[in-house]
């Protein structure tokens, strides 16, 4: 019992806690919407979504499917990374969508047209992105234009830049929308493998994208917890003009913090788009989605670097589960309903943890010091969370 | 050239309504961020309302019905924006963003779920309304006339009239820029943020609808509504957050949509050659421009964006 009083007040608990809370919502939701479209096979199509891969029969299957998702998981990461890293500097990089196209455009550009290697194609997709975050970042830091607005702004000016760039002769198919396939157009461009893919049943999306994933997401934990940089950043967006009078640079600090998720997202795209996954299609009209589902991986995984991995993982398994339930009686777009409300329930996270904290302080000392601790605690999330 | 005038006064209406939606939320405090998708599900409303509607349905009712529908479920889904935002204190930027996200997705399921339950073999996303959308049109030569364009206008009047020539107008504003203050005669802060959300799920929703009639006789709802709740937004910043500016912006903005639609068909403009995608970006273009020369004497409402707690100093 003294265990779980314990547990329920450790902030990092209270997140996975909070998460939890509004991810078992979501479904509930999703599963309510399923039995009104049609109840009886409601239960299985809900099982799909959750298990994704695990439905399928073979473990070659499963191994070929779990590979898929985490080819699509990468590049996700790196967006909620990008909008992670922003966030905790008190940025909202709704933009990320934006630096996304950016890197897509110029990774594919310099795969396709320059034919350079793929490592090359991954540092032109970053720099691609981080100079679109510097633009945010300067109208911020200069003009006081809000980042979100601007975000918004450059996702569809980048969005109309990378079909009008990739249109072009030397990267585009000429006998569909498509840029030309990397396997036939350039293959050094594909990332490596390194011998992961056999893990996979042979899944040639399998590459090296996923480790180099998850070896930002611990990059950014740590810069953002344990350097000096990360706690110069970190206090600009808490107290813009408390660290000028510190003698901090709040102005390029804002503008490196938006390089610096710019970079990610557009590293992210390069995961995606150089593993041979997909091509760009240059006649879409809408901003994909990667951007915005990132924005609920960030808040999904608690703001945390790490808890990133996971809810990412999460969302875009969810995502390839609603792909496989049964269509002619169910919408694939069920899962995008899901994780949209997953991410509104986000919205509420404060308010669960307020409650929970209420509750917890009320069991323990009859309701007295119930705001007190809440206001604590409180304090302890303002302060960034991060240990 | 009738063409292209036809298209930038459908979609100047369009641009208007929602800019003006968003310009009423903005100026009660809350940053209206899911104007796409509060655009989207009056879409929905409207359609489905014209899809369902018997034959031979009298055009005076077909006209009120759709647009009674599509305002209230704006509205509606607008609720989503105040409880969260105005209640429950949640970041203004996330529940937007949700909102959008969720409007698309929950549109094109319940249409695909409609479909499927009239026609097992039907698993589109899309809903047709040629008939009735004809009770909304009237030829003058070749210019077709809609009547939203006639709703436009006078939304815009009576939002201009509201804002600016009314008690409940200036303490709207008022909750905007200093809603301490407000609150310290007495204006209760949480009901006039409550009016500026549901106005602008109103006239959203009202956009939505007027959106996807402008041109095409059919929706497929998988696509959202492109994108034009955003540019709403930029109608709203590059007017300033006032209605006469935004009913010019809406026009400009218009002006260029309408271009990348129909260029092709305008000789001298043909011949220049520009890709359609450049009129597509030039107001986003403009707008950040604008901004960047504007941001740092903005007329934004000081207080949006930040939830109001009664206990703060």
């Amino acid at each position: 019992m003294k265990e779980k009083k314990l547990s329920l007040k450790n902030p990092s608990f209270q997140a996975i806690l909070t998460s939890l809370i509004c991810i078992i919502l979501g479904l509930l939701i999703g599963y309510i919407v399923l039995l009104l479209i049609n109840p009886a096979g409601a239960g299985e199509a809900i099982k799909t979504i959750i298990l994704n891969f695990l439905t399928r029969s073979s473990s070659m299957a499963r191994a070929k499917a779990l590979g898929n998702t985490l080819a699509k998981t990468a590049p996700l990461l790196m967006c909620a990374l990008s909008i992670c890293f922003c966030y905790k500097v008190g940025l909202f990089n709704i933009g990320a969508a934006g630096q996304y196209e950016a890197g897509a455009c110029m990774g594919l550009y310099a795969a396709l047209a320059w034919h350079m290697p793929w490592f090359i194609c991954l540092l032109v997709a970053g720099a691609a992105g981080a100079i679109v975050g510097a633009i945010s970042g300067a109208l911020k830091a200069y003009r006081n234009v809000n980042e979100v607005i601007s975000g918004i702004m450059l996702n569809w000016i980048m969005l109309y830049l990378t079909n009008m760039i990739l249109s072009t002769k030397a990267v585009k198919d000429p006998t569909s929308p498509y840029t030309i396939k990397l396997a036939t157009g350039n293959k050094g461009a594909l990332i490596p493998s390194a011998g992961l893919n056999a893990l996979f049943a042979n899944n040639k999306t399998v590459t090296l994208a996923i480790p180099l994933a998850i070896l930002f997401a611990v990059l950014i934990w740590m810069i953002l917890a344990k350097t000096k940089f990360g706690y110069e950043l970190k206090a600009t967006g808490f107290n813009k003009e408390a660290s000028k009078y510190a003698g901090m640079k709040e102005k390029k600090n804002i503008i490196v913090t938006l390089a610096i998720g710019g970079a990610l997202a557009g590293i992210g795209a390069a995961f995606l788009f150089l593993t041979g996954y997909q091509e760009w299609s240059t006649t879409q009209t809408s901003v994909p989605g990667m951007g915005f589902n990132g924005i609920a991986a960030t808040f999904l995984g608690g703001l945390h670097p790490i808890g990133t991995i996971f809810a990412s993982f999460f969302i875009q398994s969810i995502t390839d589960g609603g792909a496989l339930i049964n269509k002619s009686v169910y919408p694939s777009q069920i899962s995008d309903l899901i994780s949209s409300i997953i991410i509104y329930l986000c919205g509420f996270v404060l308010f669960f943890k307020f409650a929970i904290n209420n509750w917890v302080s009320k069991r323990d000392k009859g309701g007295a010091n119930a705001n007190a601790v809440a206001d604590k605690n409180d304090q302890d999330k303002k302060e960034g969370g991060d240990k | 050239m009738v063409l292209l005038l036809q298209y930038t006064i459908i979609f100047a209406s369009v641009l208007c309504l929602v800019a003006l939606g968003g310009c009423f939320s903005e100026h009660s405090g809350v940053i209206n961020l899911g104007l796409e998708g509060i655009m989207v599900m009056g879409a929905l409303g409207g359609a489905v309302t014209m899809f369902l509607l018997p034959a031979g349905t009298s055009k005076f009712v077909i006209v009120l019905a759709t647009t009674l529908f599509a305002v209230l479920v704006g509205m509606l889904y607008s609720v989503l924006l105040g409880v969260a935002c105005i209640n429950f204190k949640a970041d203004q930027t996330l529940i937007g963003t949700a909102m959008n996200l969720l409007a698309t997705a929950a549109a094109t399921v319940f249409v695909r779920a409609m479909n499927t339950s009239i026609n097992p073999d039907n698993v589109s996303s899309a809903i047709q309304y040629i008939k009735p959308k004809k009770a909304f049109l009237k030829y003058i030569g070749n210019f077709e006339f809609n009547w939203f364009m006639v709703m436009a206008l006078v939304l815009l009047i009576v939002s201009y009239f509201v804002l600016y020539k009314t008690k409940f107008g200036l303490r709207l504003m008022a909750c905007g820029e200093n809603p301490q203050a407000a609150d310290s005669v007495g204006i209760n802060v949480y009901t006039m943020r409550w009016a500026g959300v549901l106005i602008s799920g109103f006239l959203g929703g009202l956009g939505g609808i007027v959106y996807i009639t402008a041109g095409v006789s059919e929706w497929k709802f998988e696509m959202g509504v492109a994108g034009f709740g955003f540019l709403a937004l930029a109608v709203m910043i590059f007017g300033q957050w006032r209605p006469t500016r935004i009913a010019l912006a809406a026009l400009l903005f218009g002006l260029f949509r309408a271009l990348s639609n129909v260029y092709t068909g305008i000789g001298f403009l043909a011949a220049m050659n520009i890709p359609s995608t450049v009129y597509n970006m030039m107001p986003y273009i403009i707008s950040i421009i604008v901004l960047a020369f504007t941001s740092k004497n903005s007329r934004a409402p000081k207080a949006e964006g930040i939830p109001y707690d009664k206990g703060m100093r």
